[in-house]
């Protein structure tokens, strides 16, 4: 339990961690809770409202997640932007990764969002109940072969990553043979090819299942998809694993010996809830005094556009998040996004270019801004993205930035009309910066 | 592909498979077909700092990514190659419509809705009785400096009417449809590096299979002036600061690793960045800025290869199509001339850039199609599948000489098509052995039973 100061300054990188970053004197209010007021409010935050201006395409029409290519995408980050519960859309994500399916398996929009929908309703509560309903989900069923495993030929896809990538972790506690036995044991479910409209009719066949014995972990039984994956929950390795993999998105170190086996614990007294462990997450000392993390592309994107209030009005954020290196319901493979890989020079670009877009509906128009000194365009600058915690080193560069290309200018009547450019490059750095796009 | 489209369903569909990414989800390949050179290569995708680009790499599994960069460098480093630069003229074309007997009775009579009138276009000096097509006034001049070796019939006996199959043929160097390495891929094979793939570069976004190597990477890469910084709101003179600014912040130390690590990356895209202006296209680069305007990629692609090959990076052979679609069916005049000048203005472009730059003397452009047109006119302004096609060697170390006689149409083969007065292996031959300096035995089969002509002064 972390005890230290809880300000502004921490509010908001809670904020970043478990959410989208502020929204306007959003940190400040969440500072005035306390800790634990603050946590609450994240993991209890109530009925969802939907805050801002809805999202629109680039032509202003209104914007469905199934009418377009692209809208999916754009869709989502709007519910990024103006939800009244970060924290679940956070986990959304969060589960997004967790359990990759990409829709280039897939094939289905329709399938996708109802996946997405499922994830946000177990967002913070059972991770049995999530993994169930994950393992007779259509989009789940088509992406990992499910549905064209019978008894016949039962298809190893889904039993493999269930024990690798969801519950246990590669090479933890299962061998070979539990692959396949556990291939058997998910056998049954089945859906309908039909030409020119794709998968139909999604339905458990108990012909197509295996009824006949299985001996995974050791455990012998006519086991079936529910007791496949609760064979998988209740493997000694699988609270470890959890409780690893959860922490991973949140604190960038691994968690003490000792901080694990608790959370452990609780997990296990919980009920497998997901809730009581990210209250514990987020309260920990290693959130708020360990090392940055680097944000996530989409969740830079859905801070600047929360924090500056514009909204989604373009679905080109499908393609400028996915040049920085995250399209939504695209994952790049079913073990999801690697976060070691966020920032090359490649995404770093994206990454710019996404900020210049989100940036460009509102800058500054020559004349409208009052000339100042460098010192005071870098504070409006900051202002103007809601005051971000910077180091002093960016800090310094900024302001010996903007006092250059006033210099540059060399009567006061050129100085004046350079201030609005200076205060359009202060904002793109500020927001393209390394301090930025880390919390 | 231009429309309304002119072109046949064999033309069509072999464009659609080709564009195809190899190795997943090519439709399937009627019986008969050759599958393209490079089919099915492992291609992986990568931001390749010496140019900036994103490059599609092919055949380059065992290497690591940081590998291919250092190989770049490395090859860099090392002497200037010669460099030969293959342009395709998809669909095919030939001699009767770019160089054409205006005053031939026989041209009226085949093409009697087609011909050319017979004081257009200008005279071809080495043959008194062929005329260049007026659309091709940049090969006229190219040619009357002696910088083009002009192939009016050049092709293989019994030529293949399949667009499929003849292309696959000169991409592959033989007449043969199980070969699946290109021509210029084994010469890469034989004399280029584990990794560099620059070695082989093709401009657009594909492979080209001409390009196809067994054992070393070679890459495809869409334009190298996409790697650019956005500044909405910031006057151009003041971006020199910005990116200074930029720059700055990047270099603040720092004991927190993800922090350091998101500073290091963003001083590596400025530094990235400030390399790349060379290689964008820059109209207001004196050696480009004569290049046609154009929507089509291809004036812009060759100037990025000058300033590519200017600023020395490690380019052995380059492979690109030209623009347009000479399968010309129906309405030929149209989308013969509108392709016909867009290539030949930025060829002689191209050639003046290299010129300026001084790098001319290493770059020799091949342009070449996969059959001519028969000689006869159809009923819808057009013309049919063909046999002997054109070709042009192009550059300032060309012999600017004939290569094969213009053959006539008064010895047309038995299907009404000319005849070829020269082969491609032959030329590919000479191309390896004279410009290259390679032994042509080992890339191109049986190439001693083909003669070689002189090509270089």
């Amino acid at each position: 339990m972390y005890r230290g100061p809880f300000g502004r300054r921490q509010a908001e990188r809670l904020l970043w961690r478990a959410g989208f970053g502020p929204r306007k004197g959003e940190a400040e209010a969440l500072a005035r809770l306390g800790l634990d007021g603050a946590v609450q409010a994240l993991t209890r935050p109530g009925p969802e409202r939907l805050v801002g201006p809805p999202p629109r395409d680039r032509r202003g029409n209104s914007l469905a997640p199934t009418d377009a290519s692209g809208h999916d995408h754009a869709w989502w980050l709007d519910r990024m932007v103006r939800t009244s519960r970060p924290l679940v859309e956070r986990m959304t994500l969060v589960w997004h990764d967790w359990f990759a399916t990409s829709n280039v398996g897939v094939g289905s929009q329709r399938f996708m969002l109802a996946q997405n929908g499922l994830l946000r309703r177990h967002a913070l509560g059972s991770f049995e109940s999530l993994l169930l309903e994950l393992t007779r989900d259509p989009a789940m069923l088509v992406w990992l072969s499910g549905n064209r495993s019978e008894e016949t030929a039962p298809n190893e896809n889904y039993a493999r990553e269930l024990m690798e990538l969801f519950t246990l972790g590669a090479g933890k506690g299962y061998t070979e043979r539990d692959v396949r036995e556990q291939a058997r044991a998910l056998t049954g479910w089945r859906s309908d090819f039909r030409q020119g409209v794709g998968w139909v009719d999604f339905r458990y066949d108990p012909a197509r299942h295996d009824a006949g014995f299985k001996r995974v972990f050791g455990r012998r039984g006519r086991f079936d998809w529910k007791d496949a994956c609760r064979l998988c929950l209740e493997h000694p390795a699988h609270p470890e694993f959890l409780v690893r993999k959860l922490w991973s998105y949140f604190v960038p170190e691994p968690p003490a010996g000792d901080t694990r086996r608790g959370l452990e614990r609780l997990y296990r007294a919980g009920g497998r809830r997901i809730r009581p462990l990210l209250e514990a997450i987020l309260r920990h000392p290693a959130l708020h005094e360990g090392p940055r993390m680097t944000k996530p592309p989409v969740v830079v994107t859905a801070g600047l556009l929360r924090t500056l209030g514009t909204g989604v009005r373009t679905e080109a954020w499908a393609e400028r998040d996915a040049l920085s290196g995250q399209r939504l319901f695209y994952p790049p493979s079913v073990a999801g996004w690697d976060e070691e890989a966020w920032l090359d020079t490649a995404t770093f670009r994206g990454r710019w270019n996404g900020v210049a877009a989100a940036l460009a509906p509102r800058i500054s128009r020559p004349g409208a801004s009052e000339p100042v000194q460098a010192p005071a365009l870098v504070r409006r600058a900051r202002a103007f993205l809601g005051d971000p915690t910077l180091t002093s080193a960016t800090t310094g560069a900024l302001t010996r930035f903007a006092a250059r290309a006033l210099a540059d200018a060399d009567t006061p009547a050129r100085r004046r009309a350079r201030t609005a450019s200076v205060e359009n490059a202060l904002r793109l750095l500020i927001a393209a910066s390394p301090d930025f796009q880390t919390c | 592909m231009s429309s309304p489209r002119s072109c046949c369903d064999e033309f069509a569909r072999a464009a659609a498979l080709r564009a195809a990414v190899p190795g997943s989800g090519l439709p399937a390949v009627e019986a008969g077909m050759p599958l393209p050179a490079g089919t099915g290569l492992d291609r992986r995708s990568f931001l390749l700092r010496s140019i900036g680009a994103a490059v599609a790499v092919y055949g380059a599994t065992a290497v690591p990514w940081r590998l291919l960069d250092e190989g770049v460098a490395a090859a860099a480093s090392s002497a200037q190659n010669r460099v030969l630069v293959s342009i395709f003229l998809e669909g095919g074309i030939d001699s009767i419509s770019v160089l054409f007997p205006g005053s031939d009775p026989l041209y009226r009579r085949l093409r009697p809705r087609l011909a050319l009138a017979p004081d257009t276009g200008t005279a071809f000096a080495e043959d008194p009785r062929l005329r260049w097509h007026p659309a091709a006034g940049g090969l006229s001049a190219l040619h009357a400096e002696g910088r083009v070796a002009t192939l009016p019939a050049v092709g293989y006996t019994r030529s293949d009417q399949s667009h499929f199959t003849s292309r696959h043929f000169y991409e592959v160097g033989a007449t043969s449809a199980e070969l699946r390495t290109g021509w210029l891929g084994r010469y890469l094979d034989r004399v280029g590096s584990p990794d560099n793939p620059l070695q082989g570069l093709s401009l657009g976004g594909t492979l080209s299979p001409a390009l196809a190597a067994a054992r070393v990477p070679v890459a495809a890469i869409e334009s190298a002036d996409e790697y650019t910084f956005q500044a909405p709101g910031v006057e151009a003179a003041m971006l020199g600061r910005l990116r200074e600014a930029l720059a700055e912040l990047a270099r603040a130390p720092t004991t927190d690793p993800a922090l350091r690590r998101a500073r290091a990356v963003a001083g590596q895209s400025e530094a990235l960045r400030g390399a790349l202006v060379p290689f964008a296209a820059d109209r207001a680069d004196p050696g480009s800025a004569s290049y046609p305007e154009s929507r089509d990629p291809f004036p812009r692609r060759l100037a990025s290869l000058a300033s590519m090959l200017a600023a020395g990076l490690p380019i052995r052979c380059v492979a690109l199509s030209a623009p347009g679609q000479y399968d010309t069916h129906n309405d030929q005049p149209t989308a013969l001339d509108r392709g016909l000048r867009l290539t030949s203005d930025s060829l002689l472009a191209f050639q003046r850039d290299l010129e300026a730059r001084g790098v001319a003397d290493r770059v020799l452009t091949l342009v070449w199609s996969e059959f001519g047109r028969r000689a006869q006119e159809n009923a819808s302004r057009g013309t049919d599948h063909g046999a002997a096609g054109i070709g042009f060697l192009i550059g300032s170390r060309v012999r600017g000489q004939l290569i094969g006689e213009y053959p006539g149409l008064a010895g047309l083969d038995e299907n009404g098509n000319l005849r070829p007065t020269s082969d491609f292996r032959g030329l590919y031959a000479a191309i390896l052995e004279q410009w290259l300096e390679t032994e042509a035995g080992a890339i191109i089969p049986a190439a001693g039973a083909f003669a070689r002509p002189s090509i270089l002064r």
